[in-house]
């Protein structure tokens, strides 16, 4: 039942096999990252043809378990280099799972300069030539291949303009519950989605035989524990449906550790400008929705419906990295300007990390004045969305316009721009940002929850002590729910309430009639990180990559005068495992 | 002896944003909780001068003390 189906852009054929031993049980990032690491030629240009694009839904995505319905994607990222996976929301990954596909492996290609679209059903793939909507922005896209089946349930994965001209700030989108738009957002994935010549993917899942149930009385009775466990949990039932993840613009700023006019200093006078508790009552003043979820079967709802003054829907998905970026990076004031930039950022089908960073260096660098959202809002229509060369040497992210420009201030590692927490005041991840197998990443093993926000115990953030330990450990627990199709955001009650994990690994056996234990779950983990640093080191990768900015380490951040003071010795121990 | 206490997300309902505050000396932390009708278990993240600090933490002159109920992010 379970299948592989291979896409070879070179001749438009395709091919269906079973899946192979070595894959067989794997799902999401430990499917993606085994199949790259075999098949994907570490040396290889990512945007040239050897370069694989592969699609995972994760090992419990399409049954009843709570938050399981997250899309992996998996390749050599354009932007890093590394090895990469990305996983976002939207129903595309169940769509998958319930047709029975493994995944999809996308090689190849196609000669001459035509561009396609694909469409996957129980019928096998489809392809079509794509001409209408080539330029078209990712709501224009959705839409019109909605109205082209005349199917609102029709999953659509696509490339906005910046994946059309292959810019190393792009992503890939994926069409959310509401025809609006989640992201395989970091890495430069559009660029690669790009080079193929694909503009979208079409998904039908009608007639797929679903998902088999090994044990399905001890399934439900495993997957009502772990739905409880995630509501109890004061974070994932409370904090994050209530007030987003902008919750943690006040948060850090307080600790010091919210990056402020490129990383120049730890807190913005102007946070509350732009604060969750700012946006939570701008949404319900304006009858947006404070409370939304990314995909069926979330019951979390972290994400957001953001009116303008009007009314009007003006963005959802508006996420604290975001905020952060374009609020305190850039130090834009006006929220509707910020999320104005969200929207066009999701149209153009751009990273809203790296995008914002990118900024944030461009301002620096003179090109426009720090503070000035309508410049960014200008400067992403008519330059990068028009792909004037202004707006290719913006495309190309955070380091390329830095170097263009004789900065020093150049936050990036791996050359992808570092998130919303500054390493020398939140020491543990910093050592994220450095070790991590895909470059500056806060999600690969977010320490925040316990250097900041006290779950899973404490360790100081403006200390030394104890952050390697953490990271890894976080890291390797990450890799192995990456696996599983399920949304980072179960670690909250993860890390405090042990009937999460046991629950979890009591659907995955339950569902395969297998009999894995915490131990197991570990060892998955640990794997996946072991095959990703592999591939980057048969990629040219050596542990000189990973490290901080200099900049770091000589420039005090305040309020605490905080530096990054990690020897290189004290840092290459993370490996130690 | 004078501090300053901040309050955020839902705390600041029917309180307020931020208060210049009178105190008696050697104050912790757990009194001014109970004093602003906070109930202890919902406290999630204190921090004094932006360095974490618990419920038992010595108040002192001058500072700044910025408390959250349990959030979280991303």
């Amino acid at each position: 039942m379970s299948k592989i189906i291979r896409v070879n852009m070179s001749d438009l054929s395709t091919t269906v096999e079973a899946v192979p031993e070595a894959w067989a049980g794997l799902g999401g990032r430990a499917l993606t990252s085994t199949i790259v690491a075999a098949e994907v030629p570490p040396t290889c240009h990512p945007l040239g043809p050897n370069n694989k694009l592969v699609l995972a839904p994760g090992m419990l995505t399409g049954t009843i378990a709570s938050n399981s319905g997250r899309l992996s994607a998996g390749c050599k990222s354009p932007l890093t280099g590394t090895i990469k996976e990305c996983n976002g929301g939207g129903n595309v990954a169940r769509q998958f799972a319930l047709m029975g596909i493994t995944a999809i492996i996308i090689e190849g290609i196609p000669p001459g300069d035509k561009w396609y679209n694909l469409h996957v059903s129980m019928d096998g793939i489809r392809f079509a030539e794509e001409t209408e909507l080539m330029g078209l922005g990712t709501f224009a896209t959705v839409a019109k291949v909605t109205e082209r089946f005349n199917n609102k349930k029709i999953g659509v994965i696509c490339v906005g303009p910046a994946g059309e001209m292959k810019m190393n700030i792009s992503n890939i989108s994926i069409k959310d519950p509401e025809g609006k738009i989640r992201s395989l957002g970091r890495g430069g994935l559009g660029a690669l989605m790009g080079s193929k010549r694909i503009k979208f993917i079409s998904v039908d899942d009608a007639g797929g035989p679903g998902i088999t149930i090994a044990d399905q009385p001890r399934f439900k009775a495993a997957a009502k524990k772990f739905a409880a466990t995630l509501i109890s949990h004061p974070v994932s039932g409370q904090g994050l449906p209530t007030y987003g993840t902008a919750v943690l613009v006040n948060i850090l700023n307080e600790a010091g550790g919210l990056p402020t006019r490129n990383f120049t200093q730890g807190q913005f006078a102007q946070h509350e400008k732009f604060s969750g508790e700012t946006i939570h009552d701008t949404i319900v003043e304006r009858k947006g929705k404070p409370k939304h979820g990314c995909h069926q079967g979330c019951v979390i709802q972290c994400s957001q419906v953001y009116n303008d003054k009007d009314g009007n829907y003006l963005t959802s998905g508006f996420e604290y990295e975001t905020v952060w970026g374009l609020g305190a990076d850039c130090c834009i004031e006006d929220l509707d300007d910020i999320a104005t930039v969200d929207n066009i950022m999701d149209d153009l089908g751009v990273d809203s990390i790296e995008t914002p960073v990118m900024f944030g260096v461009a301002m620096e660098a003179g090109i426009l004045p720090f503070g000035d959202g309508k410049g960014v809002i200008r400067m992403l229509r008519e330059e990068v969305g028009k792909g004037t060369p202004l707006g290719h040497l913006l495309g190309g992210g955070t380091a390329q316009v830095g170097k263009a420009y004789g900065l020093t201030r150049i936050p990036v590692v791996k050359n992808q721009a570092i998130p919303a927490y500054d390493p020398r005041s939140v020491k543990g991840i910093g050592v994220t940002y450095a070790m991590s197998t895909q470059g500056a990443d806060h999600t690969m093993g977010y320490t925040i929850a316990t250097n900041i926000l006290n779950v899973g115990g404490y360790v100081d953030p403006l200390k030394k002590d104890g952050q390697v330990e953490l990271s890894r450990n976080l890291q390797i627990a990450t890799a192995a729910v990456d696996s599983t199709g399920m949304c980072v955001f179960i670690a909250f009650p993860a890390l405090d309430n042990p009937e999460c994990l046991e629950s979890l690994i009591e659907m995955l056996n339950a569902k395969d009639d297998l009999k894995l234990t915490g131990d197991d779950v570990v060892a998955l983990g640990k794997s996946v990180l072991k095959i990703e640093h592999d591939f980057n080191l048969r990629a040219g990768f050596t542990n000189k990559d990973d490290r901080l900015p200099e900049f770091f380490t000589y420039e005090p951040l305040l309020p605490h005068n905080a530096l990054w003071d990690f020897s290189p010795e004290e840092l290459d121990a993370f490996w130690d495992f | 002896m004078q501090i300053t206490v901040k309050l955020f997300a839902n705390f600041r309902d029917g309180r307020f944003i931020e208060q210049q505050r009178e105190c008696v000396p050697n104050i912790k932390v757990s009194n001014i909780v109970q004093e602003l009708g906070i109930e202890e278990p919902e406290v999630g993240i204190i921090m004094m001068n932006g360095r974490r600090a618990e419920l038992g933490s010595e108040v002192a002159e001058g500072a700044r003390l910025s408390i959250f109920p349990l959030v979280g992010g991303g």
